[in-house]
């Protein structure tokens, strides 16, 4: 019983963090829109937090949660930001569609 | 034992809503499974001893960001019609390569060693009184630098969003 924390073993916190890991990936390449696109990176983070939150737990130490404190400061900026590009995009293209958005591609 | 059957009921509520996210055709769907997975996650912080983490989870994703979401589908006037999709080859290519890192990583924890647990072990971790400790200690720097983060981010999202003068 000592890699268990209140009767769950560590290892199940790491495969539910890598599976949501993989869905935000996955959402990632399946979509062509942007704000789920957004979504999925927001779940991608999410999936981080809980895995920092399973060990700081795990190991009695505080830093880790100040860390997702910090990860959750970041994503809000990010988000901001993110849907404010996302609404002059769509200013311009009237899509939210990234596959318009190949200027940039090779 | 109790908090196991808690742990597996929130699991599966996660991992289903979040696939919803990925396959709801609708976007106000996709937010609103969304807000089910941030509440499932703030439940396992719950779990985890984490309340001040929890309670700012959900001020911070259900309460702000999720609320962002929305307004932007909605200004923007998104729905089912037009909503743009990928080519079925891509679709099937993409499933295929998140399967495969889904392998990657639970098939990494096979091999793992595992780690040793601190005894005595300090239930309080989560609470606001020891949280705080550590953030206005060895944490104060990185917090009042990300105050000037969240201005850069607030001068920049009302930049972007004006619209060009002539």
């Amino acid at each position: 019983m000592n890699n268990v924390i209140n009767g769950v073993p560590l290892n199940y916190y790491i495969l539910l963090s890598g599976i949501l890991f993989t869905i935000g990936v996955l959402g990632v390449l399946f979509r062509r829109n942007a704000i789920i696109i957004f979504m999925c990176i927001e779940i991608m983070l999410n999936a981080v937090n809980l895995l920092l939150v399973a060990f700081s737990r795990y190991l009695s130490d505080t830093s880790g949660q100040v860390f997702v404190f910090f990860i959750m400061a970041v994503a809000a900026a990010e988000v901001a930001v993110g849907l404010a590009i996302l609404t002059m995009i769509y200013r311009n293209t009237k899509s939210s569609d990234i596959d318009i958005l190949n200027k940039l591609k090779w | 034992m109790i908090t196991k059957y808690l742990f597996f009921f929130l699991s599966v509520l996660i991992i289903f809503s979040a696939l919803m996210v990925v396959f709801a055709k609708n976007p106000v769907h996709s937010v609103l499974y969304l807000i089910v997975t941030f509440f499932g996650i703030a439940g396992h912080y719950f779990l985890l001893n984490a309340q001040f983490l929890a309670a700012v989870h959900i001020i911070v994703y259900a309460g702000a960001i999720m609320v962002l979401f929305l307004y932007v589908i909605m200004m923007l006037n998104l729905n089912k019609e037009v909503e743009p999709h990928k080519p079925v080859w891509i679709k099937f290519a993409a499933v295929v390569s998140g399967g495969l890192l889904m392998v990657t990583l639970v098939g990494s924890l096979r091999g793992a060693e595992a780690m040793t647990k601190v005894t005595p072990e300090n239930i309080h971790i989560g609470l606001v009184e020891n949280l705080g400790k550590t953030l206005f200690g060895p944490f104060l720097l990185p917090f009042e630098i990300s105050s000037v983060l969240f201005l850069a981010a607030m001068v920049g999202a009302v930049m972007l969003g004006k619209r060009e003068i002539h």
